[in-house]
């Protein structure tokens, strides 16, 4: 029947969705000018600033005498007043351009977009191997009926999301890598040396993963519809992959913004650990030299991820859900 | 989390190792014959960042272009004797203003243009043009005066003051020689790869925090005087993989994934030598990790309370804390540097003295255990960011005297940040370079001057070293200086860095240049 009242009204309807696509669109905007006001203001409030740095990534002792110095300074501008030297960098982030990396010289987006395919394969791949793995646990501690099977592999979560990504990276490499050879220890060549750098990003995704779409299924089970489906004469297992398992879907989309931020945090030990080149790589080396418009370029970058995510998740509820969509 | 990993890594290396040695005694009655060909895989702990030699500092982007450009002279890495390389002669004027350098014919640049004495004066020229951005070249040539070209392949370099250090200057890779077109470009694109030089290898892709490739040039022919061989290198190819995680370097390096590991952790090193992996070390020349003591800090203003400290570090107690292949200092100066002499007796723990010192400066022993004066308690902080272990013991050991010291060990942009400001009254460094003048541009007062002294006596020994190249007055110098400043408790030499790197037993014929970098010309691998 309410679909009947839309049709009727659909240019009303249209120009409620327009409005408040508009309004989705307003919010994010917002969200990655606060990403980008707060990670420069607290970078600047760092006691410290590019050129500083710049003189003293050798590691040893400076050389540079202070007239060298002045004349750099007023190059990076960081003689200007904090709020010059933001109306500065501002304007240039409107049109995509972070400036320069202090450490290399090269242009941040450039830097930037020069890594992002390589964290993008990874966390793909991790995330296809979450999946996997995630869903298959739920669904297998749901298979069997008894209880303390099912108790015991929904402890497996718990434990999987403490282990550190560090230390999850290091044993995989000393067993595959190190020790049969299986794997190469490094590099970003070809999808054999995807495969450890991805499974050890993908376990603790995995773990969330089984954990939510676990609790989610012990909740649907419980339901009258399942009743019914039962008493319809539908195996345990057709019930669980076809009817349980599909509502249960809801609270993991929800949490997709969650799982991409964990993945991209996680690409950070990963990437450093398997000595791919990455995003991840890129801001934690960044963050050690305080190349402040290199982490500002990542920070944007994850922040525009991250609202695009939620963004894509809202605009698929109503089609995975209709009851969700009058609510929108 | 990080210890039980790396305690794991070791006990398989530990496991692994049972093939390795029976191989290598095997295979040692191979010929030594050199071979051309192969590819070395060498693993960096660090990325190059910029590669171009005149702005490069850190260790990585000089290991990796010190195999792209030339330099004029090389240094020889045991006596520190200066020999031809793109020069084949040259004159300095007696009172060290004016060097002529005569190059060799032929050499080139790898896009065929010539390495002239117009490339050569382009090159200083870049380099001063640079200012803050070359650190360690604009220092080499701070006061250039002109630079003219006598003919195609004569040089004539003029200091508007005396400048001896300069001869050594032109052996490094700072001033390595790269293409006219090359300094055509921006600083920037050069930092990213886009090198010209006249080297034995030629670039092929720079990766940030991945890899660099180098390629073997197959005309050349113009090594230095230190070469082993002559023509090509006997290597075909480098490649360079940046590797941060030390567990991980050593791992590919036993699995054989690698064949050379550039940074070598001290704990790493029994598990590599039980697996027949070679080691190979060498101190960095010039100045050791030191404190330098802030003159002018209030607490430090008194000569007593610096020579306290001095007297209250025991470095032999710094041994188990060290690799097996590092030295406790014996002097400003690292073992390796040209001019070293060993000032150890100066060096020497006395803790009842540096207690008395303090007594006699009127530091009163309080009950907390801190020395303390006219209401004043005597605590210093030290902000520092390297990975140096011997801190926490420096700090025991003066607090057995009544000081305090409180370590702040934070990140490299924040220590340059707090020492920049100048107040900080304690400052932990050390700089490598092949020449005693490195003592000049640390602690002369129109320098660096780390130790923010007050022009003195020290200033006319270093300033009138720096004027010769007589190596007999030379040395008088250099020592009178690095003695005053040792006396004087300007400066605490506390260890040498050492450069410690292992490879593989196919790796034949690696070693360090002068300034303990690595020159891969002569290296080739046993097939």
């Amino acid at each position: 029947m309410s679909r009947a009242i839309a049709a009727a009204h659909w240019p009303q309807a249209l120009a409620t969705i327009l409005m408040q696509a508009a309004r989705r669109v307003a919010q994010s905007a917002l969200v990655l000018w606060a990403a980008f006001s707060l990670s420069f203001v607290i970078l600047y409030a760092l006691p410290s600033d590019p050129v500083t740095i710049m003189l003293n990534q050798t590691g040893e002792a400076s050389l540079a005498n202070a007239q060298q110095v002045a004349a750099l300074r007023a190059e990076y501008h960081v003689d200007q007043p904090l709020a010059v030297q933001y109306a500065l960098a501002l304007k240039r982030a409107l049109v995509l351009d972070f400036g320069h990396s202090i450490q290399t010289g090269e242009p941040v987006a450039q830097a930037v977009l020069n890594v992002l395919p390589a964290t993008a394969a990874l966390s793909l791949m991790a995330l296809l191997m979450a999946l996997s793995l995630g869903v298959a646990l739920a669904v297998l501690a749901h298979l069997d009926q008894r209880r303390w099977i099912r108790d015991t592999l929904l402890a497996i979560p718990a434990l999987a999301v403490s282990l550190p990504t560090f230390w999850v990276g290091l044993l995989l490499l000393q067993w595959l890598s190190f020790g049969w050879h299986w794997f190469p220890a490094m590099g970003n060549l070809g999808l054999q040396s995807l495969v450890l750098p991805a499974l050890t990003l993908a376990i603790p995704t995995s773990a969330v993963i089984a954990q939510v779409l676990a609790r989610a299924m012990t909740a649907v089970v419980e339901q009258p519809f399942v009743e019914v489906l039962r008493a319809k004469g539908l195996s345990h297992r057709q019930v669980l992959l076809r009817h349980v398992l599909r509502n249960s879907l809801i609270p993991l989309l929800s949490l997709s913004g969650v799982i991409i931020g964990n993945l991209l945090a996680g690409a950070v030990v990963t990437e450093t650990v398997f000595s791919r080149q990455g995003v991840g790589r890129l801001a934690q080396a960044a963050v050690t030299f305080q190349d402040i418009p290199v982490v500002q370029g990542v920070v944007v970058l994850a922040a525009a991820i991250f609202v695009a995510v939620n963004l894509l998740v809202d605009l698929v509820y109503p089609w995975l859900d209709p009851r969700l969509g009058g609510r929108r | 989390m990080r210890p039980p990993a790396l305690v794991t890594l070791g006990l398989l290396a530990a496991i692994l190792a049972g093939c390795g040695p029976e191989q290598a005694a095997s295979d040692t009655a191979h010929s030594d014959q050199p071979v051309t060909g192969g590819t070395l895989r060498v693993a960096l702990d660090g990325d190059p960042q910029c590669l171009d030699p005149h702005q490069a500092g850190n260790n990585t982007a000089l290991n990796v272009g010190r195999q792209l450009v030339d330099s004029l002279t090389d240094q020889h890495p045991q006596s520190g004797e200066i020999v031809p390389w793109l020069a084949e002669r040259w004159e300095v004027s007696p009172d060290s203003r004016r060097f002529t350098f005569h190059l060799r014919q032929g050499a080139t640049f790898s896009d065929g243009t010539p390495v002239d004495a117009a490339a050569v004066k382009a090159n200083l020229e870049d380099v001063v043009k640079l200012g803050a951005r070359s650190r360690l070249g604009s220092s080499y040539l701070a006061g250039v005066q002109r630079i003219d070209i006598a003919d195609a392949h004569s040089v004539a370099i003029v200091f508007a003051q005396p400048n001896a250090q300069f001869l050594q200057a032109t052996s490094t890779m700072t001033l390595g020689l790269l293409a006219p077109s090359t300094l055509a470009r921006p600083a920037s694109e050069r930092c990213q790869g886009q090198l010209i030089g006249s080297g034995p290898f030629v670039l092929k892709q720079f990766v940030h925090n991945q890899a660099v490739s180098l390629q073997a040039r197959t005309d050349y022919q113009w090594p230095s005087a230190l070469a082993e061989h002559a023509g090509r290198a006997w290597l075909e190819a480098i490649e360079f993989s940046i590797i941060v995680e030390s567990g991980v370097r050593l791992g590919s390096l036993a699995s054989g994934q690698i064949d050379v590991n550039t940074s070598v952790a001290p704990q790493d090193e029994p598990s590599i030598e039980a697996q027949g992996l070679h080691i190979l070390s060498r101190a960095n020349p010039g100045v050791v990790f030191v404190l330098a003591l802030n003159e002018r800090a209030p607490l430090l203003a008194d000569r007593r309370v610096r020579q306290a400290i001095s007297r209250a570090i025991d470095r032999e107690q710094f041994k188990p804390l060290m690799s097996s292949r590092q030295k406790t200092a014996t002097a400003l100066l690292a073992s390796s540097t040209p001019f070293y002499r060993d000032f150890s007796p100066l060096l020497k723990a006395d803790p009842q003295a540096a207690r008395d010192l303090l007594e006699q400066a009127g530091w009163r022993l309080a009950a907390d255990g801190v020395r303390q004066k006219d209401g004043q308690r005597l605590s210093l902080t030290l902000d520092y960011w390297q990975a140096v272990p011997i801190l926490e013991l420096v700090q025991q050991q003066l607090r057995q005297v009544g000081i305090e010291l409180q370590l702040n060990k934070s990140t490299i942009s924040q220590v340059s940040a707090t020492f920049g400001n100048g107040v900080t009254p304690i400052n932990f460094l050390n700089l490598t370079r092949a020449d005693p003048d490195v003592l000049r541009t640390v602690f002369h007062t129109a320098s660096s001057n780390l130790s923010n002294r007050r022009p003195d006596d020290i200033d006319t020994a270093l300033a009138d070293s720096a004027a010769t190249l007589q190596p007999g007055l030379r040395q008088t110098l250099i020592d009178q200086a690095s003695q005053r400043l040792l006396e004087e408790g300007d400066a605490i030499a506390l260890l040498e860095l050492t450069t410690v790197i292992a490879h593989r037993d196919q790796v034949r014929g690696l070693h360090y240049e002068a300034s303990s970098r690595l020159q891969f010309y002569d290296t080739w691998l046993r097939p």
